[in-house]
């Protein structure tokens, strides 16, 4: 702890002009606070996050398998001409990424919102609900990935015995192309809808009551007091549940190489996993790092257009 | 509930309906987010027998057969050790290059540092595989710690500088210009008055950070062998046989998943605001 001689000095040193020289390595770790103590992050950051892009965008424009012992070829803008113009694996891997996470997304907010609803009221055990909440959006993905593929089972799985129950006839799920994304997409529905709702709850629950009073008073239905006021009070925690839904959505990897490999037929496969195969399956990795550049610019692009969209529109 | 007493139920045991109704919703909302982890241990304490029954059984003398050979055939004891390791040295690392970051990102407004924090948060990790890929083959890293810990990095980074920015800028400044003026440098002032106050965000980004680094798949799948192999990618390899190991599979899921339900019930209140951070403020 500082003495009182020091007081006078340190303190006046803050608020007047700093000296010219600096004496020891106190004065100087002060003068260039800031600076020195980025420093570690600012390399970290360079040399772990924004390297690896950089690094991506060089490969991208050589020729090289891994397991060959030629050295990687420079080709220019070959593999994004091939990508753009002759890849019908890349179109579909994209369209699938849409469908998957706009689909998802979207189911994920209209039932978040209904569940916040429901929940948006005093009632005994909140604090429960929530821990249950919780459960699925920080389990280990690979772990319940797993325990659904044995759900999913065709033969033994407890949703074909749940469905037998209802009378319905047993699906294939994760094996035939035609349910495997409506599979996928359920799962994800099941592990990242409690975070739009404790996001949304947690919305509604700060939003102010005078309005809600006022409809009252003039008589508006629960359906109009939810168009006309909630839902436009919301807007705000909404876009935020939206901008990191999606983020993370298109982000997915882990469930579905582990559920499906991107299989059957390759009805799974989002960008993700086609640029994984290329890099780690088929050991093409001039390749996969274009891939790799085109998905971060997707990615990129979508995200900056929600914040775009976001801070034009829907803030106050 | 007014629909009830207008079919001339007295007050008292409409509004116990209601109430009851309601509860009722509330519990089948909670249902399927429960079942699949009832399911899981279920799964992990019954035989192959059981677990390949049709139609599947619900009631059963538990075994913890599972579990024992779990980590007797594999070296699951390993796994685990690499896993406690990896996390914990990421989220450390995290906090040691992050925690200044983030202080003096929201004291001196060095918004560079954000920006590249939001990139990695929005990046796609398979962009960053390739690279590391390469990078640490050439190192000839693969498969050691240090890779793997650095790879991390990438997902425990932004989490302790995100939900920690917004923590240092709700420091009252008052309170660090009077620690100032009472002769606090400003390395002290960040040591002494900054992190104290929040203790609380930083058991969230920690937890958060090492639940997020204990969680990933795909780096310790790409740059770990069979030396530093981390738990999911290990329980990922009980399906490559010919018959899956219905019981050893969830048993081996339980286990992974035990220690994240022990680290939440901790930061609980806190963890949805950490997993947004930056997002709910501007």
């Amino acid at each position: 702890m500082p003495t009182p001689s020091q007081h006078v000095t340190a303190g006046g040193a803050a608020t007047a002009a700093p000296p010219p020289a600096p004496a020891g390595p106190r004065e100087f770790l002060e003068r260039h606070f800031g600076r020195l103590l980025s420093l570690p992050a600012v390399l970290s950051i360079a040399g772990l996050i924004i390297f690896p892009l950089v690094f991506n965008l060089y490969m991208s424009l050589q020729s090289w398998f891994v397991s060959s012992t030629t050295p990687p070829k420079f080709i220019g803008l070959m593999n994004y001409v091939e990508i753009f113009g002759k890849d019908a694996r890349f179109w579909n891997a994209t369209w699938i990424t849409v469908k998957f996470t706009g689909a998802s997304v979207a189911l994920e907010l209209a039932l978040g919102l209904a569940i916040a609803l429901y929940l948006h009221r005093e009632f005994c055990g909140r604090g429960l609900v929530r821990t249950v909440m919780l459960l699925p959006m920080v389990s280990t993905p690979a772990a319940v990935a797993l325990i659904w593929v044995i759900m999913f089972n065709p033969s033994l799985g407890i949703l074909n015995y749940f469905l037998s129950l209802l009378g319905i006839p047993p699906l294939l799920w994760l094996g035939h192309p035609r349910t495997v994304l409506p599979s996928l997409i359920l799962m994800d529905i099941w592990k990242w809808t409690p975070l739009m709702v404790l996001i949304l709850h947690s919305g509604l629950q700060s939003l102010p009551l005078s309005p809600f009073e006022a409809a009252r008073i003039d008589g508006a239905s629960a359906w109009q007091t939810f168009r006309y006021i909630t839902l436009p009070l919301l807007r705000p925690s909404i876009a935020v549940a939206l901008i990191f839904r999606t983020m993370d959505s298109l982000k997915t990897f882990d469930t579905i190489y582990i559920m499906t490999e991107g299989g059957p037929n390759n009805a799974s496969e989002i960008l993700n996993l086609y640029t994984f195969q290329t890099g780690f399956k088929y050991f093409h990795m001039g390749y996969a790092s274009a891939l790799a550049v085109v998905l971060v610019l997707f990615v990129f692009a979508v995200n900056l257009a929600l914040i775009r969209v976001r801070e034009r529109s829907w803030s106050y | 509930m007014e629909l009830l007493m207008r079919c001339g139920l007295p007050r008292p045991a409409a509004r116990w309906m209601a109430a009851a109704a309601y509860y009722a919703g509330v519990a089948a909302i909670c249902l399927p987010f429960v079942f699949v982890f009832y399911w899981m241990l279920l799964g992990a304490m019954k035989t192959q027998v059981q677990n390949t029954a049709s139609p599947p059984i619900f009631l059963f003398w538990p075994t913890f057969e599972n579990f024992y050979n779990v980590f007797a055939g594999n070296q699951f004891l390993r796994y685990i050790i690499n896993s406690v390791v990896v996390s914990g040295g990421a989220t450390l690392l995290a906090l040691l290059l992050g925690l200044p970051a983030a202080h003096v990102i929201a004291r001196y407004r060095q918004r560079g540092i954000a920006l590249g924090i939001l990139v990695a948060r929005m990046a796609p990790h398979l962009s960053y595989v390739v690279p590391f890929f390469i990078l640490f083959q050439r190192l000839e890293w693969i498969d050691t710690y240090a890779a793997i810990i650095l790879s991390h990095l990438v997902i425990t980074l932004p989490i302790v500088v995100w939900v920690m920015i917004g923590a240092f800028e709700d420091v009252p400044l008052e309170l660090e210009e009077a620690a100032r003026i009472d002769g606090c440098s400003r390395w002290q002032v960040f040591t002494r008055i900054a992190l104290p106050v929040c203790r609380t965000s930083l058991a969230t980004a920690t937890i958060l950070s090492f639940i997020f680094s204990w969680n990933n798949f795909l780096f310790a799948l790409i740059l770990t062998g069979p030396e530093r192999r981390t738990l999911p990618v290990a329980v990922f390899n009980f399906i490559s046989g010919d018959e899956i190991d219905w019981g050893g599979l969830s048993a081996a899921a339980t286990l992974i998943t035990l220690p994240i339900l022990v680290l939440i019930l901790f930061v609980q209140r806190h963890i949805v605001q950490g997993m947004t951070a930056g997002g709910l403020k501007e």
